[in-house]
């Protein structure tokens, strides 16, 4: 009997917890890695958009992050994928969606959009880093003695240089050209990936609290303040590491140092460094954060104004189920005190930190808010559901949507840029500015 | 060794031959494809004054259609409802009333078994609900693979082989009757039993309602006692706002009925 119940585990029981009138089928069906999902996607969108900043407007004053930021949004690239194939009950199938791809439905044409973002940001890697591809090829073989490490490099060089090793002067000038031209491309396909997101949930008319036309719009600039913060914190992390590395002598931190054998920058160069790209960058991250912060408000007031049949339910939902979530960690927390972090004058460092830090808890909480509390009302507005996050995983369901799932898609990108950065060394010293 | 502009050239010649090569595939469109059938579209009636709540059109619908029967998901349910004299509206279907409705109390979940006095009652019914097979179905427009579909006599169908399982036709359906077999870890729904009605038979459901509460029935066809009904009689439909065109249709819907 116990086997038997145990085979049984319907889909959603057991983290969805019923009150009042509830249809019998319902349950949170879309749960923490769904919430991932627009987030990581965020995540790359609004790196890359950041990254472009530089490369296509040419705000000269994010130059170092601006490189840091492309090679860590291509590191967030393949986890953007891994939340949706962790939710799907049957994730072998996943390619059925390159394979017949039923174009009414918002999910199907992601793959393309996905696919097409990934070539524009690999194309564009490539043509920045070409240059140094090249010159890291003939530093490398023309060494005698090769540690394991920079023949293994060598040999990536030599393939990912696509035997393309003209580095000469027009031939480096149409790089920076194509960098340009990419980077511009790019933005609006990071837009349109993350808009997309946001239409996924804005087209289901089912769903009360998601369908709005803004949905889409809301995403990219959340998305767009999310990369942002996202980049800052990582880059101050990173910076701090190597800042200790270069101390330290810990050369595994130091990519550079590997290929090069010395160190390329000292500690006090670093520090500057970080000072200066953190800072800048803040200013920006204030400035996309009104833009969010008013859709968002916008949001909120024209449902309360219509108030059509289902605001009751909504209303009950956030004001009461989902107060502390909404009011008090995605507002007060993620949004209000942020800012007023941000707008304060002489902004340090670790002051830039934190209050990017509290914005990626902001934006975390928005899309939870979003995708949790667009489930927590049923269909028939006179009952709500509530969703407990499994943290224990007991069965591979409560593993993938469950903590340990959102862990593992949180830490990935760390890992893949770990490796990714000892290829492309995200924090070197452009000599040869890309424009 | 190749110039950088030539090997650029070169890619861009590649990429541009294979897009057009693959544009020669044409798209088909699974609709035209399958034959139209102007003299058949499935509907189904539900008669609200003849249901008495005993629920043995779930209990006959999950044996025959393999759902589980202890698993809290079904393809089929009935709701009570009971309309206070001071206008609250309590409704509920504990376990989607498999085993009927067998107590006053009405199920409010984790709020409880609420205990409603009699004399406080204006009028107490209940509503069987199923898949509505809708004309515009949201769970087809969102498969994102195609998995759900629309055949030509109007039944929505799910291919257990190729679903995903992302769950978007579950949370498009405006009606909830979507969900995960717990077995197969497919989508899930009724089909008003396509197997039995395609070779001439009856539902299961309506088959095992004593009451004669539920019917399916042929809308193209002008004798058929269904589409008589539906055309003669004054019959509404369960959230046609949503523009889904639902195809089940009630006679006594009352308006606290979603
Ligand atoms: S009732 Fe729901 S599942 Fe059935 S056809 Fe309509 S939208 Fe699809
Ligand atoms: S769960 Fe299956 S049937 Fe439903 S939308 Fe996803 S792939 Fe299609």
């Amino acid at each position: 009997m116990v086997e038997q119940i145990a085979a049984m585990v319907v889909h959603g029981e057991a983290w969805t917890v019923k009150d009042l009138f509830v249809l019998p089928n319902e349950y949170v069906y879309w749960s923490i890695q769904i919430v991932m999902y627009p987030y990581m996607t965020g995540l790359v969108a609004g790196a890359f958009v950041l990254s472009s900043l530089y490369h296509v407007f040419g705000v000269e004053k994010l130059k170092q992050i601006a490189r840091f930021a492309l090679v860590f949004s291509f590191a967030l690239l393949p986890v953007a994928m891994l939340p949706l194939l962790l939710h799907l009950t049957q994730p072998l199938r996943g390619i059925h969606v390159l394979m017949t791809p039923h174009f009414t439905s918002a999910i199907s044409a992601f793959g393309i959009v996905f696919m097409t973002y990934a070539c524009i940001v690999a194309a564009e890697i490539w043509f920045v880093y070409r240059t140094f591809i090249v010159a890291s090829v003939v530093r490398l073989s023309a060494k005698d003695n090769r540690t394991v490490y920079q023949r293994l490099l060598l040999q990536i060089y030599r393939v990912i240089s696509l035997g393309a090793m003209d580095v000469s002067k027009e031939a480096v000038e149409s790089d920076h050209k194509a960098v340009k031209f990419l980077a511009g491309l790019g933005i609006p396909v990071a837009c349109f990936l993350h808009g997309y997101a946001g239409f996924i949930f804005g087209s289901v008319k089912a769903n009360a609290l998601w369908m709005t036309p803004l949905m889409p719009v809301i995403f990219i600039f959340s998305a767009v303040v999310s990369g942002i913060a996202l980049c800052i914190v990582s880059y101050y992390v990173f910076m701090e590491i190597r800042k200790r590395a270069a101390k330290g002598g810990w050369n595994f931190f130091l990519p550079e140092t590997i290929g090069h054998d010395r160190a390329e920058f000292s500690y006090e160069e670093l520090n500057s460094m970080q000072d200066h790209e953190v800072k800048m960058t803040s200013k920006y991250l204030l400035i996309f954060m009104t833009l969010a912060l008013t859709l968002e408000v916008l949001d909120m007031i024209f449902r309360g104004y219509t108030a059509v049949k289902s605001w009751d339910a909504l209303r009950q939902v956030i004001y009461v189920h989902d107060f502390t979530q909404i009011f008090i960690m995605q507002g007060l927390l993620g949004n209000v005190i942020p800012f007023i972090l941000l707008l304060l004058p002489r902004i340090t460092v670790r002051r830039a930190v934190s209050a990017s830090l509290l914005v990626l808890l902001g934006v975390f909480m928005m899309r939870w808010n979003v995708v949790i509390g667009g489930q927590a009302f049923s269909l028939t507005f006179n009952g709500f559901m509530h969703y407990s996050l499994p943290i224990i995983p007991n069965s591979i369901e409560t593993f993938k949507e469950g903590l340990m799932g959102a862990l593992l898609v949180v830490i990935s990108p760390f890992v893949i840029f770990y490796f990714l950065n000892m290829v492309f060394p995200a924090f070197m010293e452009d000599k040869s500015a890309t424009h | 060794m190749m110039k950088r502009r030539d090997f650029i050239k070169q890619t861009a010649v590649f990429v541009t031959g294979a897009a057009l090569s693959s544009s020669a595939l044409v798209m088909l469109d699974p609709k035209e494809l399958l034959a139209q059938r102007p003299e058949l579209r499935w509907g189904f009636l539900v008669d609200t004054h003849k249901c008495v709540g005993c629920g043995f059109c779930v209990k006959a619908c999950k044996i025959e259609n393999d759902i589980p029967i202890e698993a809290n998901v079904t393809r089929t349910w009935v709701e009570r409802y009971v309309l206070k004299k001071n206008g609250e509206v309590l409704a509920d279907s504990p376990k989607a009333a498999l085993n009927g409705f067998t107590s006053e109390l009405i199920d409010q979940n984790a709020s409880g078994l609420k205990e409603v006095d009699a004399d406080e009652i204006a009028q107490a019914f209940f509503v069987p609900k199923l898949c509505n097979q809708c004309e515009t179905p949201a769970c087809v427009q969102v498969c994102p693979v195609g998995a759900t579909y629309q055949t030509a006599d109007g039944i929505v169908l799910i291919d257990r082989k190729w679903c995903i399982g992302c769950g978007y036709c579950v949370m498009g359906c405006p009606y909830g009757v979507r969900f995960f077999h717990p077995v197969e870890h497919v989508a899930d729904k009724c089909n008003f039993c396509y197997h039995r009605i395609s070779q001439g038979g009856n539902t299961a459901c309506a088959q095992a309602c004593p009451f004669g509460a539920r019917k399916i029935g042929n809308l193209r066809d002008p004798n058929d006692p269904v589409a008589k009904t539906v055309l003669r009689d004054r019959v509404g439909v369960l959230r046609d706002e949503y523009g889904t065109k639902p195809q089940v249709f009630y006679l006594g819907l009352s308006k606290e009925v979603h």
